[in-house]
């Protein structure tokens, strides 16, 4: 009846348990605030089942902050047990702890905080820059978010039900096939990606469609903001690279389940095969990711500036040179496979290459900023820090490139240092500075710049100060995952340095928190009443009122354009009275929270082997998806007489 | 905050056709990436169809007659559903749509079927998917292609439904097109197995 899913799959040892009671609490007390307001009817209508872009996009944006806390546990609990794990003293995780801790702290930080907030970011602003009511596909949309959210329920429920894997983010095989990973951890892996995979090949289906079919009158492909173009890029990116994922966790779940031998040592199966197709994925995995950090600091930087963008066309060009090198470069992660020279100082040259065009974009923010009159705003001043800190890892990243020297520092800390200065320096200040740069558009006021400042320098300060010991420890030899060292290696000094790096970055993290709530507490004397928030708008999105409507635009907007916000503003177009008409709005609906719903029960019942219950889940799905595609009224009209009356409100106001 | 008149006006009938375009773009968007995931399955049976261990190899296994004739049968299918939706697009005969959708569902049917056929032969004599790194390649790519066949059958009877229920209106002639696009895809994702998998498995 229940598959392998026994009582002792409940947590045994203490701190599995405390965290356990925790997330219990957390969802008791969430549930019982709903019930005791009694918001249950107005978060279904409202939330649950919206398919309008920018609620979709907060809960995005809400799902990634829910699990940074818990992808920054992990790091936390990692730091710790490396400083106490030395020579005789053996910290206070088991081995087999510590290793889903940092497969755990990988898999959240990449799918489900890093994605959604990726996801999240462009939902919110997107349909506002190509000045669109919505999406392409607004159901799907809410589908999206719906399997994405199940994916991240699925990995949170390995912590109190069962175990996570113990493999590595990309769980190589033949380590995470069933022969020396027999428990269901790698099951949940496979399982929780699987849906947050799936969510992101439909996301980028939507918004590459999006762009190509919703701008409005006269926004040709050169005229989009930077920002749709480098999402434009990162979204073909996940629709050529995530089939690839999709099949690799595939093949790794068949190996596990049906017992066949893709991946396994014997019976002629072949390892290496995976880690090529995994890699396939991963390495334009990071592209997907930077790329749209890399249009949210072009439109920062054009803003505090008060200048428009230099080198536009050179920008684009880099998005798309970019965008086609990130496919030649994955064997880049496994030099020491031992493909032979040939192949490996083609890839190594191919990734020096890449170095190329991204120098090109730094130059063009600089050369921005050069003669600007700079504000010193925070996102500003995470873009300063962006640049610094994103060159010194695309050099160090350089530095790996050399085949060579990449067989020595082949999965030493040095690379772990590498990838964190690139994401942290590259995706996580720029998505943070995103959110504070548009903030004001989606909620109408500013967050609180005083702790958004004290934010920036909590994070920078605090990631040098982790992450530089981490390089030396690499060129010293430590290697990565270690949860235990020889006292006689002298490592642990820079181990301690670090970990202090690691508390500053947590002070970080509570003020990045705070920035929010005294945003919200102080929003009074930060309202943004023009809609333009910043002063210098030049793109659609600051076009509209903050808040926006619920369809954006009264009237769509047609562009002359680069800049079609300035030429609104300081233009010569003739400024008419409005003329509303008719607006059609997709109507919400449920059926994206129910597949998602069904979803994780599904991929809950494959993992303990629950047969039943993983077929009503299939038939549940396909019965969801039929009965959707029966309903033919999936549209509403709002009549050119309300959009007056709503318009005219909103004016008085 | 600034408007300008947008000087073309949306009636119902743009605005329908705009939604069918969008779907059908959407549509050719998600084959674009379909070809990704069969790409890297048969890229894995490259790499594998040797890894026979000590096993049986294509060249033993599979009967050419046999794999012929489900060939012919997909891509009579395919046909069938042609002539469904240019009775759909050009003539609005209803019943003719029903007609040649039930035969390509038919013809669909008797594919699955005889592709279950193969695989329990192929079982019951020993030669499952734990045999090898090669059998393994060769039922998760070919079975891959017979979920998708299944899985458009199934699209296939809630379509028939829905012209049944609705007619031939705007709405149900897009969705006719759009499956029409996955069908024909199957059909030459199928080709390419029909080479690669058993004519070059039979030399």
């Amino acid at each position: 009846m229940l598959g392998n899913l026994t009582l002792a799959a409940l947590p045994q040892d203490h701190i599995v348990l405390g965290a356990s009671i925790f997330m219990g609490i957390c969802a008791v007390g969430i549930i019982g605030a709903i019930t005791y307001f009694k918001k249950w009817k107005w978060l279904w209508t409202e939330w649950l089942t919206s398919v309008d872009h920018k609620k979709i996009g907060i809960m995005y944006v809400i799902l990634a902050f829910v699990m940074i806390v818990r992808g920054f546990a992990d790091a936390v609990m990692m730091k710790a047990q490396q400083v106490f794990s030395v020579g005789t003293s053996y910290g206070y995780l088991p081995p087999e702890h510590y290793d889903q801790i940092f497969t755990g702290h990988a898999v959240v930080m990449i799918f489900f905080v890093a994605m959604p907030l990726l996801f999240g970011l462009i939902n919110l602003v997107l349909p506002l820059q190509i000045g669109s009511r919505d999406v392409a596909y607004p159901f799907l949309n809410s589908l999206t978010l719906w399997l994405t959210v199940a994916g991240a329920a699925l990995v949170n429920v390995s912590l109190a039900i069962g175990e996570f894997a113990a493999v590595g983010w990309l769980a190589y095989p033949p380590l995470s096939g069933i022969l020396f990973s027999p428990g269901v951890g790698v099951d949940y892996y496979i399982w929780a990606l699987q849906l947050s995979g799936a969510a992101s090949l439909i996301g980028g289906i939507n918004f590459f469609a999006t762009i190509i079919m919703m701008r409005c009158k006269g926004m040709t492909f050169m005229r989009m903001p930077v920002f749709v173009w480098t999402v434009f890029g990162s979204m073909a990116l996940v629709i050529v690279t995530f089939p690839i994922f999709t099949a690799a966790i595939s093949l790794l779940a068949l190996d596990r389940l049906m017992g066949m031998h893709f991946f396994t040592a014997d019976f002629g199966g072949n390892a290496m095969m995976y880690i090529n197709l995994i890699w396939a994925w991963g390495h334009p995995e990071v592209y997907i990711l930077v790329l749209p950090a890399f249009g949210i600091f072009s439109e920062v930087v054009s803003m505090f500036s008060k200048k428009k963008l230099f080198g536009y066309t050179t920008m684009i060009w880099a998005v798309i040179a970019i965008t086609f090198l990130s496919f030649v470069v994955w064997a880049h992660h496994f030099f020491t496979m031992g493909a032979g020279a040939d192949v490996n100082a083609f890839f190594g040259i191919m990734t020096m290459i890449i170095a190329v065009p991204t120098g090109v974009k730094v130059f063009n923010w600089l050369f921005t900023m050069f003669r600007g009159r700079i504000t010193f705003a925070s996102p500003m001043l995470w873009l300063i820090g962006f640049i610094f800190t994103f060159t010194i890892g695309g050099m160090t990243g350089v530095l790996l490139a050399v085949p060579g020297a990449d067989f020595q520092l082949h999965n030493s800390l040095f690379l772990i240092a590498h990838f964190h200065n690139t994401i942290i320096g590259g995706v996580v200040f720029g998505y943070f500075a995103g959110l504070i740069y548009w903030f004001p558009k989606i909620f109408g006021f500013k967050l609180s710049e005083s702790f958004g400042k004290a934010t920036f320098w909590a994070w920078i300060i605090g990631f040098f100060v982790t992450f530089i010991p981490v390089y030396i420890l690499g060129l010293q030899g430590m290697t990565r995952r270690l949860s235990h060292i020889d006292a006689g290696t002298g490592w642990e000094p820079l181990l301690i340095i670090s970990a202090i790096g690691v508390l500053i970055i947590a002070v970080g993290v509570v003020l990045l928190i705070l920035q929010f709530v005294m945003g919200v507490i102080q929003r009074k004397n930060n309202m943004d009443t023009t809609g333009d928030a910043w002063g210098e708008g030049r793109t659609l999105e600051w076009s509209t009122s903050s808040p926006p409507p619920f369809y954006n635009f009264a009237v769509i907007p047609t562009v002359h354009g680069r800049h079609a916000f300035w030429d609104m503003k300081y233009g010569n177009a003739v400024k008419e009275t409005p003329h509303y008409e008719d607006i059609h709005m997709p109507r919400n609906t449920g059926i994206g929270f129910y597949i998602g719903g069904i979803a994780f029960l599904m991929c809950f019942g494959i993992v303990w082997h629950i047969w039943w219950l993983a077929g009503a889940g299939i038939l549940g799905i396909i019965i969801a998806a039929i009965v959707r595609s029966f309903d033919y009224h999936t549209e509403y009209t709002v009549s050119a007489a309300q959009v007056a009356t709503i318009e005219g409100a909103r004016t008085n106001k | 905050m600034t408007t300008e008149i947008l000087h073309h006006s949306e009636d119902a009938h743009e605005l329908h056709h705009n939604k069918e375009a969008k779907a059908l773009f959407g549509f050719w968007v998600y084959i674009m990436s379909d070809i990704l995931l069969f790409g890297s399955l048969f890229a894995v049976y490259a790499v594998l169809h040797n890894n026979t261990f000590g096993g049986p190899s294509a060249k033993d296994l599979f009967s050419m007659p046999f794999v012929l004739i489900e060939t012919l049968i997909l891509l009579t299918s395919s046909f069938t559903y042609g002539l469904a939706s240019v009775y759909a697009r050009h003539h609005d005969r209803k019943d003719m749509v029903v007609f040649w959708m039930m035969v390509t569902m038919f013809l669909g049917v008797a594919f699955v079927t005889m592709e279950i056929s193969e695989f329990a032969k192929l079982f019951s004599e020993g030669h499952s998917w734990q045999a090898s790194g090669f059998l393994s390649s060769f039922f998760t790519l070919v079975g891959t292609h017979g979920v998708h066949v299944t899985l458009g059958l199934v699209w296939m009877g809630g379509l028939l439904a829905q012209v049944l229920k609705y007619g031939l209106t705007q709405t149900t002639v897009g969705k006719i097109s759009t499956l029409g696009l996955f069908w024909h895809f199957l059909d030459i994702v199928w080709i390419f197995i029909f080479t690669f998998v058993y004519l070059m498995g039979a030399l």
